[in-house]
This record gives structure tokens, sequence and C-alpha cells, in this order.
């Protein structure tokens, strides 16, 4: 690990101005994302500012019925919340399928949502990756694919998004609240956080330096059945090789969002729409425009088997 | 977010500071490189080598501790993080001569073989259960609603942070099962 001072800001207004006022300083949250890429090198942060005292740790309900996660509640409490338990399930759902009790006791719901790749290119600092160095190519073009991206991906990078959190968020069409160095605030839909990586692999989201993420925030609950089913090489404790989150109505209707396939939590318009015709229709549409490569072209039919499962489910539920 | 640009290692030495929580009961006060990890903190400034470092990179589970009542991986926190805090290890659950129930019960039921994952499957093991009391639910939970009970599939897929190398995860479970009073 590179040298570093450590402060512990007490406040939002004091956490934003201290990582907004240098070019090398970057939020602490759980860090068990951050010291594991800092331990690497991969991240290499002169100054961290620690935000566990900021008062980010409460879950609300807001006026319009929904509710509003502050950014420092860990992934333990928020999938244990009653109200998400029961008006929200696919999010406890998916906070459960990924990492581990200890780390998710840790993780915060800011965090998660910025975790970095799983590109095992991107983790060993040897290899040309232009997340991590851009400019010095993609090792995985040429190199190991099964785990990465189907779609959303470029020339440029082909990794995907690995949290699970992130997927469950967006079939409930979350928004993420944030604030600037300059304290000015604003809403991003979760559609719109994460981005593809075009000529840009090293820019994972649109957050801006120092910009930090104030809370996450719940529409009303959508009602339906609830479902997050996670494919993965173990059956614990492993990242996403696919993973469907869904919310499914008595009608048939409903929402799909996938995971570990994309740079992002991969969500279709047309895909929803088509829900009702089953699964095939379904897939047709999420990945109409998939480029995947010979390795990881696995992942569409599994994702398409993971969704038939889902459906099913659904119908007999 | 982007990737940094490497900083030059500066000429200065790297900065320390102090920080305090309690250990086991015990008031520690130290003076820290701001990297030192819990972990390392634990084992090398405080000599409880008990808590032991497997991969250091939170894959494994071996640095398994309870602070403030709740389990984490201390090779993924710095200790700065942990001003104020209780910290519990292996050595504050029990000792030879006063072992805590659960740490009878591996010994009970052979709940290792080396033993260099046990430290942090005890810690583990004690958390699960009282996680298990709180009422969290887990990926193998079926209906969110319900009260959550300590069965064979919950223990194991809320131990799965916990990585031993000798395969002793049956008999892991059997220990924690007689220690939640419920049959494996
Ligand atoms: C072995 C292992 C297995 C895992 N398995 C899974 C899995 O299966 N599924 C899954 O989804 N995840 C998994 N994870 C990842 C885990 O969920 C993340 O490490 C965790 O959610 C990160 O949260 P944190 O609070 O610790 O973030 P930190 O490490 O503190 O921060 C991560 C990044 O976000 C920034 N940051 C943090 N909070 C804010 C904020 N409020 N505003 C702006 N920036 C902020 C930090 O500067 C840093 O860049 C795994 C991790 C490990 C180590
Ligand atoms: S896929 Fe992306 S993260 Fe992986 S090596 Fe290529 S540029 Fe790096
Ligand atoms: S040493 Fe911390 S999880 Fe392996
Ligand atoms: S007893 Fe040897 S690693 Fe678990």
């Amino acid at each position: 690990m590179r040298p570093f001072t450590y402060q512990r800001a007490g406040s939002v207004a004091e956490a934003v101005k201290a990582v907004g006022s240098r070019d090398d300083a970057m939020f602490l949250a759980g860090g068990t994302n951050l010291l594991d890429l800092m331990k690497l090198q991969i991240e290499t942060p002169a100054h961290i500012v620690d935000i566990q005292d900021t008062g980010l740790d409460k879950i609300e309900k807001t006026k319009d019925g929904g509710l509003r996660i502050g950014a420092l509640v860990s992934n333990t409490a928020l999938s244990a919340d009653e109200r998400v338990r029961k008006d929200y399930p696919v999010l406890t759902r998916a906070i459960q399928a990924g990492a581990s009790g200890q780390l998710r006791n840790k993780a915060t719901t800011g965090g998660n949502l910025l975790q970095r790749t799983r590109c095992s290119y991107f983790y060993d600092t040897n290899m040309a990756c232009n997340k991590r160095d851009p400019g010095s190519g993609c090792a995985a073009l040429q190199g190991y694919s099964r785990q990465l991206a189907v779609i959303g991906s470029s020339d440029k990078c082909i990794a995907t998004y690995p949290g699970d959190m992130a997927v469950g968020m967006r079939v409930l069409d979350a928004v993420v609240e944030t604030m600037k160095a300059d304290g000015s605030t604003r809403s991003i839909a979760l559609a719109d956080f994460h981005r593809l990586p075009g000529d840009h692999p090293e820019q994972d989201n649109v957050l801006e330096t120092g910009e930090l993420i104030t809370a996450v925030w719940l529409p009303k609950p959508p009602g339906g059945r609830h479902f997050y089913h996670k494919v993965r090489d173990r059956a614990s404790y492993a990242f996403a090789l696919v993973s469907v989150a869904a919310v499914i109505q008595d009608d048939g209707s409903g929402r799909v969002a996938f995971g570990g396939v994309a740079p992002k939590p991969w969500r279709v318009e047309a895909a929803d729409a088509a829900l009702g015709q089953g699964a095939k229709a379904v897939i047709a549409r999420a990945f109409a425009d998939a480029r995947p490569t010979e390795e990881n072209r696995f992942k569409i039919a599994l994702a398409e088997r993971a969704l038939a499962g889902v459906l099913a489910e659904a119908r007999n539920a | 977010m982007s990737s940094r640009a490497q900083t030059p290692a500066k000429a200065s030495p790297p900065p320390t500071m102090p920080v305090s929580f309690t250990v086991n009961g015990k008031k520690a006060d130290l003076k820290l490189d701001t990297r030192t990890t819990l972990l390392d903190a634990l084992r090398e400034h405080l000599k409880l080598t008990g808590t032991k470092k497997g991969c250091d990179h939170g894959q494994c589970g071996a640095c398994t501790v309870i602070v403030n009542g709740e389990r984490i991986n201390s090779c993924l926190s710095l200790a700065m993080q942990h001003q104020g805090d209780e910290v519990t290890t292996i050595e504050g659950l029990g000792m030879p001569d006063d072992l805590h129930p659960m740490q009878a019960a591996f010994v009970k039921h052979d709940g290792y073989q080396c033993g260099y994952c046990t430290p942090g499957q005890i810690c583990s093991a004690v958390s699960v259960l009282k996680e298990i009391e709180a009422n969290i639910p887990s990926h193998v939970t079926g209906d969110l609603t319900s009260r959550m009970r300590p069965t064979n599939m919950e223990m194991r897929e809320r131990m799965s942070g916990n990585i031993c190398r000798c395969g002793a995860y049956s008999n892991i479970a059997d220990a924690m099962a007689e220690v939640a009073g419920g049959k494996a």
C-alpha cells in the first residue's frame, strides 16, 4: 500500500470539501473494496477521507411512500430492514446473494454501487488494462474472457460491473442522490449512473471528482412477486456469471434486469414488455446487440434458463 | 472514479496516527502507520496472534473478528477506522481453561484439522447464531417475513465466508448445531 494521510470527516460538507479540494484524495466507507485495491496499488490515494461519522446511516420513509437509504447503511442492515423485506424483497435477495456475512456487515450502500470490476486482468498489475491504466490496452480481448461482458462492452474494455445489489435496485427504478464538492446536490437515475466503457473504461460511472453519494431513493413499492436468481461457479461467496432480478405482476407483466453480463445492471425496456411472451422473447430483446466472445457466449443461454426458472416460479407461486 | 496516476514515493516517513480501541475488554492505545490493518494491529502490535492472516483480501475469513458485536474481515479494515470500537478476538471469546461454548463444541466435534482457519470459524460461528437470533435473513431463507431458524442449510450458507482448506465443514456444522440447540 502507498502511504496516505487519514482524516475522519464529521459531516457531509466536510467530506466533500476534503476530497474535492485535491485530486489525490478518496472517500473510504466500509473499505472492503478500496483497501483490497490499495493493497495491490491499483488505487493509490495520498489522502483518505473516512465518511463513517457523516450520519448517512439511516433508512427513512419518503413523502411519496418510498424509502431513502443513507449511503452508509450496511448491506446487512439494508437487507434485514422490515420494510425492504416486505415491500422490496428483490433487494434483500440481491444483497444476500453477494459476498459473505463478514463483508456485508462492513459493505455500505454507496460503496457497493461503486465497487470496481473483478476482471482478473484489472487485478493483475503486470497486464495491460485500459480501465486501470488508460491507453495501455486490454489484455482480456485476447485472453480469458469467460467471466466478462457479453453486451455493452467496447473494443477498449469488456469488463462487467460485478455487483448484485445494484441489479436489484435497477428493477426498483432507484435514484442515486449525491453532493458535489461545491455543496450542490443532484439526483441520478440508477439507469444512468454506471457508464458503458466506450473510449473511457477508466470511468465506471458519472460521478465527478469529490462527488459523494449521500443516499439511494426507492420509489413506492412496485408490488408483484420479487426474484433474484444468481448463477455462479459455487453455491455461495462467488461473483455472478449471470443473475436475474425480476418483479412479476399477477398478469405476467413486470420488470427484469440482468447482472454479470454487462458494464452495468442490464435492463432493456423492450425486454420488460416481452415478459408475457416467455424467457426466449425477453432474452432476444435484452441481448439483441450482444457481442459475446467464444468463451462467454454461454452466458446468454444461461440468462435465458435463469429467467425461465424465475418465470416458472412466478407462475407456480 | 478513475484510476490514479502513480504518485512518486515521498521522501518523508509514512504518516502515523494515534488510535484507541478496546480489545477483549482492555483498552489499547496505539500509534500506527495509517496503512496498518486491524488484523496487523492485533497480530503485530498487540501480539494477539490467535487471529490469522490467510489471503489478506477478504476471500478466506481466517481474519474474522467481532467488532461492536458484528463479525468483519479484519484484513479489509484499517485500524484507524476503529477508533473507540470494541473488538473481540478468539482470545476474548475464551482461553483453554475457560472455553466459550462454541470453542468447546469445536473441540468435541473435531471442527478442525490443522486449525489455521479455526479462530475465524469460531468468531464467525458465534456471530452467525447471533445473526439468526437477530432475524437477519440469508441467501437460503425461504420466507423473508418468517422467523429465522438455525437449520443446517442456514448455517452452511452463513458460514460460506470462512474457507477451510482441510474441509472440516460438516464437523463445524455439527458443533454449531450443538450450540444452537438444534439438530444438524
Ligand atoms: C471476497 C469478496 C467477495 C465479494 N463478493 C461479492 C458479490 O458476490 N457480490 C457483490 O455485489 N459484491 C461482492 N463483493 C464486493 C463488496 O460488495 C464490496 O466490496 C462492498 O460493497 C464495497 O462497499 P464498501 O462500503 O466497503 O466500499 P469501500 O471499499 O469503502 O469503497 C468503494 C469505493 O467507493 C467509494 N465510496 C464509498 N462510499 C462512497 C460514497 N458514499 N460516495 C462516493 N464514493 C464512495 C470509495 O472511494 C471507493 O472508491 C465482494 C468482495 C470481496 C472482497
Ligand atoms: S476488460 Fe476492461 S478491466 Fe479487463 S483488462 Fe480489459 S480494459 Fe481492463
Ligand atoms: S485474511 Fe482476511 S479474509 Fe483472508
Ligand atoms: S482446519 Fe485446516 S484450514 Fe480449516
